[in-house]
């Protein structure tokens, strides 16, 4: 009707008015599923006899509101990034990987492991390379072992991750408390310390390890892979129908190895930077959730690469706002679970209102 | 290892297998309920978890734990029902959904149960089967909890009932084909939901023996797991009941190996048995499922085996 009669240029510019409109759904019914899930937790809270506007004036001031706060919670991001970006990658095949904190642990503890004989003679550019390189190796077979599972067996990827995870949470006590263990340390069984002389420093003018600058080019690097390369393509054919993918001739075996294994050695990453920029040596402190608050973190962000830096960093800052709130509060530390809990199911629910308003659908459509 | 050692390993093998299946036997029968209505519920483990924390704390209260195993199986019932619910909804994943929940048990079982670990709650008492014998271990072995005893009536039960009666029938063709259940006049949402939120009490129960009985305690850690070990026990035992049990009593022979071992002084590598049900849990799906050929006796409306 009246669309025809409108110049070229308008057209344009209505095209890309229309698609900022659409994919804005994307991000208005996820923060829509935050504000609900903050006025239920709201409600839990009030319904205890706390006050809900401590809570949350709590969580800003122990996450966002000090520049303390923020290091503290990009300290807690980065991991998270990493962990998320574990779910993401096999999302877009179609898969739902959740053992992502198995192949943290391992790939820390593969790295403390590699740094023990190394530590002394080595230089310590070349040590860190080796840990990351045997972090990521060891995280990469671990979950790329899930997709081997699924593929060519037809096993389960959920079911399967999370046994691995807790496999490999037992190789790790195993070894910490055993063959491995550091007679001088008394207080928890841990490996050899890898030594200050090996351990990376913070980013220069920040506290902050250089993990969240590796996670970040590490999202910038999926979601070019993902959006602007063939074997992107190809993923998210498979994950939209695995049998048209093979119909194709889409090498879809790879094309789940592949996912799996870089998923795995990015949340091995994780692990590495764990070791060498937090605690210095492989034991259970490694075992602290990151794996499973990246499942959060993924869905949260849609499984969308670029989207996992900001929602990391917001729960990264609730994480680490939790010792304040559990202080101040006298809440158990299990609140802050809660609180994700309740915001990945209410997020779930809210899936259900994907292309129901209007607003957000095409003028043509 | 000298025969003596053998003979109480296996002894404790045995009495490890009786009282570590029962949690096994519990979820995986919900969860075969569910499964066979044709959705898989992964959230049996936070299930499991607030279950038996809600039981540990009921029974510290009131000084009653059979109560405490009923409260277990209501607070079962309503993660059984939320999950019911938002599986309802279009659009949403049932495994997304069964993450989800999880996650948002153990995290709710965590906040409300800081207060009771350290408190003693009374336990659920064993029934002796063993009085014939002198043997003091064997009389040990044999002492039962009767939820292991209701749990294999249970399964009995569920059993008979999918083959021989109209309920497990439509609880059946709901689970095999929605459209062939829709044409019946079944109404589809619904029995899923039944099928879910009565899952989800058995499930409670099985976390009620976990606090009430073995280990016996209510701790952060009681359940690593089991809960979603149970959902790959009943893709092994083929959506039968019977061999539910059967598989519940192998989970639990592997769980008790650790400690067996324990029993006699090989404490060596106490973490690498304690990995023994996950391994044996992989292991038996690797050998149990072909990619080539469906499963036997798989629902057709399942997502897992699509």
């Amino acid at each position: 009707m009246a669309d025809t009669t409108v110049p070229a240029p308008s057209f344009a510019f209505a095209d890309a008015f229309d698609r900022v409109r659409r994919s804005s759904e994307y991000v208005v019914i996820p923060l829509l599923a935050l504000l609900a899930s903050a006025v239920l937790f709201s409600l839990f809270l009030l319904a205890l006899g706390k006050n809900p506007v401590d809570f949350y004036s709590l969580v800003w001031r122990g996450g966002f509101g000090t520049s303390f706060s923020w290091q503290n919670t990009l300290v807690r991001a980065s991991p998270l990034i990493l962990a998320g970006l574990c779910v993401a990658i096999p999302a877009r095949l179609g898969m739902v990987v959740i053992g992502g904190e198995g192949a943290l642990v391992l790939g820390g503890f593969a790295a403390a492991v590699t740094a023990i004989p190394m530590v002394g003679w080595s230089p310590a550019p070349l040590t860190l390379v080796m840990m990351a390189i045997s972090a990521m190796a060891v995280g990469g077979l671990w979950i790329g072992f899930v997709g081997y599972l699924r593929h060519y067996r037809g096993i389960n990827e959920t079911i399967s991750s999370l046994l691995l995870s807790y496999i490999a949470i037992s190789i790790l006590n195993f070894f910490v408390e055993g063959a491995l263990r550091d007679p001088s340390d008394p207080n928890k069984p841990s490996t050899m310390p890898i030594g200050p002389e090996t351990m990376i420093g913070p980013m220069p003018g920040t506290s902050v390890h250089w993990g969240l600058a590796a996670g970040i080019v590490a999202c910038v690097a999926v979601w070019v892979l993902m959006n602007r390369t063939t074997f992107g393509f190809a993923a998210r054919i498979t994950g939209g129908n695995v049998r048209a993918a093979m119909a194709q001739g889409l090498p879809v075996g790879r094309l789940v190895l592949v996912s799996t294994a870089l998923a795995g050695a990015l949340v091995g990453l994780a692990g590495f930077f764990e070791v060498a920029a937090i605690h210095g040596k492989a034991n259970a402190s490694l075992i602290a959730g990151y794996g499973f608050t990246g499942i959060l973190v993924s869905f949260l962000a849609r499984h969308n690469p670029l989207a996992i830096i900001p929602v990391a960093i917001f729960l990264g800052g609730i994480d680490a706002a939790g010792g304040l709130v559990q202080r101040r509060m006298e809440l158990p530390d299990a609140t802050v679970l809660v609180l994700q809990g309740l915001m990945f199911v209410v997020l779930l629910v809210s899936e259900t209102l994907y292309g129901r308003f209007a607003i957000f659908k095409s003028k043509g459509a | 290892m000298d025969d003596v050692g053998l003979s109480t390993v296996l002894l404790a093998m045995l009495a490890g297998a009786i009282r570590v299946s029962t949690p096994f036997l519990f979820v995986a029968l919900g969860e075969c309920l569910t499964e066979k209505s044709g959705r898989i519920n992964l959230g049996l483990e936070g299930t499991l978890v607030f279950g038996a924390m809600a039981a540990y704390a009921v029974s510290y209260e009131t000084g009653s734990p059979w109560l405490g195993v009923f409260v277990a199986g209501l607070t079962g019932v309503c993660f059984g029902a939320l999950h019911g619910a938002i599986c309802k909804l279009k659009g949403v994943n049932d495994i997304a959904i069964g993450i989800a929940l999880m996650l948002f048990g153990t995290g709710l079982a965590f906040f409300f149960g800081k207060g009771y670990i350290q408190p003693v709650a009374p336990r659920l008492e064993g029934v002796q089967l063993g009085s014939w014998s002198t043997d003091p271990s064997v009389q040990k072995a044999l002492e039962v909890n009767p939820l292991f005893l209701i749990g294999i009536a249970l399964a009995v039960v569920m059993w008979w009932a999918f083959r021989n009666t109209r309920l497990g029938l439509v609880v059946r063709t709901t689970g095999d084909s929605a459209p062939a259940a829709l044409a019946l006049g079944i109404n589809v949402d619904l029995v899923r939901f039944l099928a879910t939120a009565a899952g989800g009490f058995l499930a409670g129960v099985g976390g009620a023996f976990l606090s009430l009985y073995y280990p016996g305690s209510w701790t952060e850690g009681l359940s690593s797991g089991q809960g979603l070990m149970a959902v790959a026990l009943v893709i092994f035992a083929r959506w039968n009941p019977l061999a539910c049990f059967g598989a519940a009593l192998l989970f639990g022979a592997a769980g008790a190996l650790g400690p067996a071992l324990q029993s006699i002084g090989i404490s060596r590598g106490y973490h690498f048995f304690n990995a023994a049900p996950y391994l044996m849990t992989l292991v038996i799906m690797i050998l149990s499922i072909s990619p080539k050929r469906s499963l036997r006796g798989a629902p057709g409306e399942l997502s897992i085996t699509k």
